[in-house]
């Protein structure tokens, strides 16, 4: 099937199959690697991508339903370099292996986007659904917090 | 990656949706945020020759108040729910209830009425709206008709829907009330119920009490609610009605949790649940999305 999705900014026509899972194509079609295929069950939040700005597993997501969506991944914020949140992320020493960060930048990006000032508990539901086995989750968690304080600890 | 092929279909009028779902019969599927369609498609558990997107019908993202009904289109998804005034307002239980269900990124894309229509034991959705008495309304080629939520949860992942039929939307019929949702999970946030329960009362203590992932179905109880009705909830009469629970339920053992574990825990959470609710209904219970256990 023939379709576009604009990913990034950018209109993307695209052909595609209806199996073809958003994350399939956003790889293997698009060549936009930050999405990770991890459970492919939508449990462990890495596959995370923006859908018209909200949070959605890519992994249980046709590429066909996404057809005159907008579509944002980590590439999509850093285009003139990492943003402040992923510099917080930095700072704080979050991740160690990183392939659990992009879905958590965007799914911490999404809370402050609609709370800028979260508590610890608003941080730890928000990213309930995204996850790390390396970190222990404290560092990603502080460095929200700190977001959330304009930056500061 | 998902091995099996299937072709896709976005129509725009329900009308049309209709005639595609008589058309392919049993071998189409309806599709509105897909998180367990999708999984279920990469499992391989599901082997359908068509896909029926119903995101694009127009009026079934529907959520509002008409007069006292509560209005649950099919698109409404979770976080509609928990964002939603009219459901802070009126039945903040939905919210309580909503807020338990896996993470922010299934929430944005799940809707309430794909939960009942997947129809899995630990659905979050329904031992809330069999508490609710909810009404669910379907449109097949013979006309639109509804169905009590009690005689919709048929069996395991088997509803009242005819394979010709899309589910438009749901009704409450909301009237003051008190609620909970308690849902046992090996840790909070991103997992199934491994048992719930979900209590609405209404003044004159007329109470609705249903459990989840404790038979092949959500059920309700008919038995504890009429020992509860019309009597004051208090400590001897939650331990007489948690006495029933065992006769009540029939939970199984599985990877997630034990039959044993699973009768107990129910007790316990309708034991903190009845308390909650006795509260909420006097004004002065725990805040609706409080975990209760």
């Amino acid at each position: 099937m023939e379709l576009k999705i604009k990913i990034n900014g950018e209109e993307w026509p695209l052909d595609v199959e209806p199996a073809d899972t958003l994350l399939d194509v956003l790889r293997e079609k698009v060549g936009i690697k930050s999405p990770k295929i991890g459970c492919e069950r939508g449990d462990c939040g890495s596959c995370t991508v923006l859908l018209d700005g909200q949070s959605v597993r890519s992994c249980l997501i046709l590429a066909v339903e996404a057809a005159g969506h907008e579509i944002t991944t980590v590439e999509g914020i850093s285009f003139d370099g990492i943003s402040e949140l992923q510099s917080i992320f930095l700072d704080h020493n979050s991740f160690q292996c990183g392939f659990c960060a992009p879905g958590i930048v965007l799914s911490a990006g999404e809370l402050l986007a609609h709370n800028p000032h979260p508590t610890r508990h608003d941080v730890q539901e928000a990213l309930a659904g995204n996850l790390c086995r390396c970190t222990g989750y404290e560092p990603i968690i502080n460095a929200v917090l700190a977001a959330g304080e304009g930056g500061s600890e | 990656m998902i091995r099996h092929e299937f072709d896709y279909r976005r129509p725009g009028t329900l009308s049309e949706a209709i005639d595609l779902l008589v058309e392919y019969g049993d071998s189409a599927r309806v599709l509105a945020g897909g998180t367990d369609l999708v999984a279920w498609l990469r499992d391989d558990a599901i082997a359908p020759d068509l896909l029926i997107d119903i995101k694009d019908v127009p009026g079934m993202d529907d959520l509002r108040l008409d007069g006292d009904t509560l209005v649950i289109g099919s698109l409404v998804t979770f976080s509609d729910i928990m964002g939603s005034d009219v459901v802070a307002e009126h039945a903040p239980l939905l919210a309580e209830m909503a807020g338990t269900v896996a993470s922010g990124g299934i929430r944005n894309r799940a809707t309430v009425v794909g939960n009942i229509c997947s129809a899995v034991p630990s659905c979050d959705a329904g031992p809330v709206l069999l508490a609710y008495d909810t009404t669910v309304h379907l449109t097949g080629p013979g006309g639109d008709r509804s169905v009590d939520i009690d005689d919709w949860f048929v069996g395991l992942r088997t509803t009242a829907r005819s394979d010709d039929e899309i589910v438009t939307h749901l009704t409450i019929d909301l009237r003051e009330h008190a609620g909970a949702y308690l849902k046992l999970m090996r840790y909070a946030g991103e997992d199934l119920a491994q048992a719930s329960v979900g209590i609405v009362a209404y003044p004159g203590n007329d109470y609705r009490v249903a459990f989840g992932a404790v038979a092949p179905t959500p059920i309700r109880s008919a038995r504890i609610e009429a020992a509860l009705h019309g009597n004051d909830v208090d400590g001897a009469l939650i331990e007489t009605v948690v006495g029933m629970v065992s006769d009540e339920i029939s939970p199984i053992t599985d990877i997630r949790a034990s039959a044993e574990y699973r009768t107990r825990m129910t007790e316990v959470m309708l034991e903190r649940g009845l308390g909650a609710v006795a509260g909420r209904l006097a004004g002065n219970g725990p805040a609706y999305g409080t975990r209760l256990v």
